[in-house]
C-alpha cells in the first residue's frame, strides 16, 4: 500500500476522519471524495465528534479469520450525531444491555492481529456505550 | 549533604507547567479476594481490596489514546501544535516499533513531531513530563505530551499478581501562563539498585522480595522529596496534596508518614486500594485525581517511583485555569464508577493466558 494512502486509511481508522460536502453540507463517512446526497466532488476533510446511537445490532458467535479471540462479540450499525451511518464492533459492554438508540461513542481498540503473534497489530475505532460523568 | 542536594532541583529558564491532564482506567476490576481463592484458598491477606483489568483489545497504545485526547480537550489546543509524544510504560505492545507513533497519528499530532517511548519501570512516566517540562522550558517547542500508561502482569499466583494492574494517564506540558497547574521544580533521586527487574523476553518479571521495601522505594523517594522541599525551601505543611508511587496501600501510607503528610494530604490521590498498581501509570493518575479536586492556590507533590531505581518528586501550583479546564473531559471518578466486576476465569481470558492454538 502506498504511504498517502496508508496514512489516510490511518486517519479514517483512528480518528473517524471523514469528510463534508461543500455544496449541501452533507457529513460523509468512510471519505469517499463524491457526496452520496448530491452527487458533486466533496474533498473536504471532517472530524465526525465520534457520538452517536446505536441503529441496529447483531451478535457474532461464530468469528471470521482473526477475530475467533473476541467471540462473543457485538457488531453495530451506529448511527452517527452528524448522520452517517457506521458498521463496527461494540465493546466494554460489561454488564450493560444492548438496545436499539442506546447513546454510544467511538473509541481507539485493537482491532485484530494481521496474521499471528509475530504479526502487525491493528487499530482502529470500535464504539462503546457513552461513559457519562 | 545539604550544599550537595541543594544544586539538584531543576526548573527550566522558562516557566512550565500542565495545560490539560487525562486519566484513562479500563472497565474490568478483579478483587484481590478471587486471586486468594484460586492460589491460597483465601487465606492470603491482600495487598489491595481490586485492580483493573484491561479489556482483550486493550493496550498500552489504546489506553495511552484516550487519556491523551482527555488531556487535549482539556489543553484545548491545535493537536499540531504539540511537538513531542513520549509515553512511558513497561508493557508496550511491540518490542520494536513505537506505541508514541501510532498515539501522535490518532491525535492528529502527526507528521512534525518528536515521538518515542520511556522505559524506566513504574518512573517511566514521570521522565517523559521532565523530558517535556525540558523542551518546553527551552522554547524548542510550545507543547509536548507525556503519557505514563501500563498493563502490568504478574506471575500466576505470586505476589504481584494481586496488585499488577492497568490504567494510567496523559499529561500535556505547556508556557506556565496557559496553565492550570505550574511546576514549581523537579528533583529526581536515581540509583543502581536491583529490586525488580524483566529479563528480554520474559513475560513475568523477578523481584527480590523484602529487597523492595526499603533500600528501594522508601530510600529514593524520601531523598528526592526531602531533597526537593529542602530547595523550594517548603515543608510538608505547605502541600495540600501529596501523590506518591502505589505499588499497594500500605507503601504509600507509610513513607506520606516517613515524611511527615497526613490522610488528608494523600488520601485523594491514593487509588491502589481500587485500581491496583498501574506502574508508570500509578503516580500519574493519583495526580489527576487529585487536580479533579485542587483548588486556585493548591500545592501538590508528586513522587513517582521506578524499580532499578529512581524516583522523580514533582511539586506543582495550582492556577486558576483549573476549573474551566476540568470540566471538559470525564474526571478519573468517572472511570473509577465504571466498573465492572470479573472472576479469575473472565480475568484469565481477557489477558490473553488462554492460547487457541
Ligand atoms: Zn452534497
Amino acid at each position: 500500500m502506498d504511504i498517502p494512502r496508508h496514512w489516510r486509511l490511518n486517519k479514517q481508522r483512528y480518528a473517524l476522519t471523514g469528510e463534508v460536502c461543500p455544496h449541501c453540507n452533507a457529513k460523509i463517512f468512510p471519505p469517499r471524495d463524491v457526496c452520496p446526497e448530491c452527487g458533486d466532488e466533496a474533498k473536504t476533510e471532517f472530524e465526525f465528534s465520534g457520538k452517536g446511537e446505536i441503529y441496529s445490532f447483531t451478535d457474532i458467535y461464530n468469528a471470521p479469520e482473526g477475530f475467533e479471540e473476541t467471540i462473543p462479540y457485538t457488531v453495530a450499525l451506529v448511527k452517527l450525531d452528524e448522520g452517517p451511518l457506521v458498521t463496527a464492533q461494540l465493546t466494554d459492554i460489561g454488564d450493560q444491555n444492548v438496545e436499539i438508540g442506546m447513546p454510544v461513542e467511538m473509541i481507539t481498540r485493537k482491532i485484530r492481529s494481521d496474521g499471528d503473534e509475530r504479526g502487525l497489530l491493528v487499530y482502529g475505532y470500535k464504539f462503546r456505550p457513552l461513559v457519562t460523568a | 549533604m545539604e550544599n550537595k542536594i541543594k544544586a539538584k532541583m531543576m526548573k527550566p529558564s522558562r516557566p512550565v507547567g500542565i495545560i490539560g491532564y487525562g486519566a484513562y482506567v479500563p472497565r474490568y476490576r478483579l478483587p484481590a479476594s478471587e486471586v486468594s481463592r484460586i492460589w491460597r484458598g483465601g487465606l492470603q491477606l491482600e495487598p489491595i481490596q481490586e485492580k483493573s483489568v484491561p479489556g482483550i483489545d486493550e493496550d498500552v497504545v489504546t489506553m495511552s489514546v484516550e487519556a491523551s485526547r482527555n488531556a487535549l480537550m482539556r489543553a484545548d489546543i491545535d493537536s499540531q501544535e504539540i511537538r513531542a509524544v513520549w509515553v512511558g510504560s513497561e508493557s508496550h505492545p511491540y518490542a520494536v516499533k513505537p506505541s508514541s507513533t501510532i498515539v501522535a497519528e490518532a491525535l492528529g499530532i502527526t507528521p512534525y513531531t518528536q515521538a518515542a517511548d520511556f522505559e524506566f519501570a513504574c518512573k517511566a512516566g514521570s521522565e517523559a513530563i521532565v523530558a517535556a517540562m525540558a523542551l518546553v522550558g527551552s522554547k524548542m517547542g510550545n507543547y509536548a505530551l507525556a503519557v505514563g500508561m501500563d498493563t502490568a502482569q504478574g506471575k500466576p499466583g505470586d505476589a504481584l499478581e494481586y496488585t499488577a494492574a492497568a490504567g494510567g494517564a496523559a499529561f500535556i506540558i505547556g508556557p506556565a501562563n496557559e496553565s492550570l497547574a505550574e511546576i514549581e521544580g523537579v528533583l529526581s533521586y536515581v540509583t543502581d539498585t536491583p529490586d525488580f527487574w524483566r529479563r528480554e523476553n520474559q513475560k513475568y518479571p523477578e523481584h527480590g522480595g523484602r529487597f523492595t521495601g526499603q533500600p528501594a522505594y522508601f530510600k529514593h523517594i524520601v531523598n528526592s522529596v526531602t531533597g526537593l522541599l529542602a530547595e523550594l525551601e517548603t515543608t510538608p505543611e505547605d502541600y495540600d496534596f501529596v501523590v506518591f508511587h502505589q505499588p499497594n496501600t500500605k507503601f504509600p501510607k507509610r513513607v506520606a508518614k516517613d515524611l511527615g503528610f497526613s490522610a488528608s494530604q494523600f488520601k485523594t490521590g491514593l487509588l491502589s486500594p481500587r485500581i491496583g498498581n498501574t506502574y508508570a501509570g500509578s503516580s500519574l493518575i493519583g495526580l489527576t485525581a487529585v487536580l479533579d479536586q485542587a483548588k486556585s492556590g493548591n500545592r501538590i507533590l508528586m513522587a513517582s517511583f521506578g524499580s532499578g531505581a529512581g524516583s522523580d518528586a514533582i511539586s506543582f501550583k495550582v492556577t486558576d485555569q483549573i476549573l474551566e479546564r476540568r470540566s471538559k473531559a470525564l474526571t478519573t471518578e468517572d472511570y473509577l464508577n465504571r466498573r465492572t466486576q470479573i472472576d479469575y476465569a473472565e480475568y484469565v481470558r481477557m489477558r490473553g493466558k488462554i492460547t487457541l492454538k
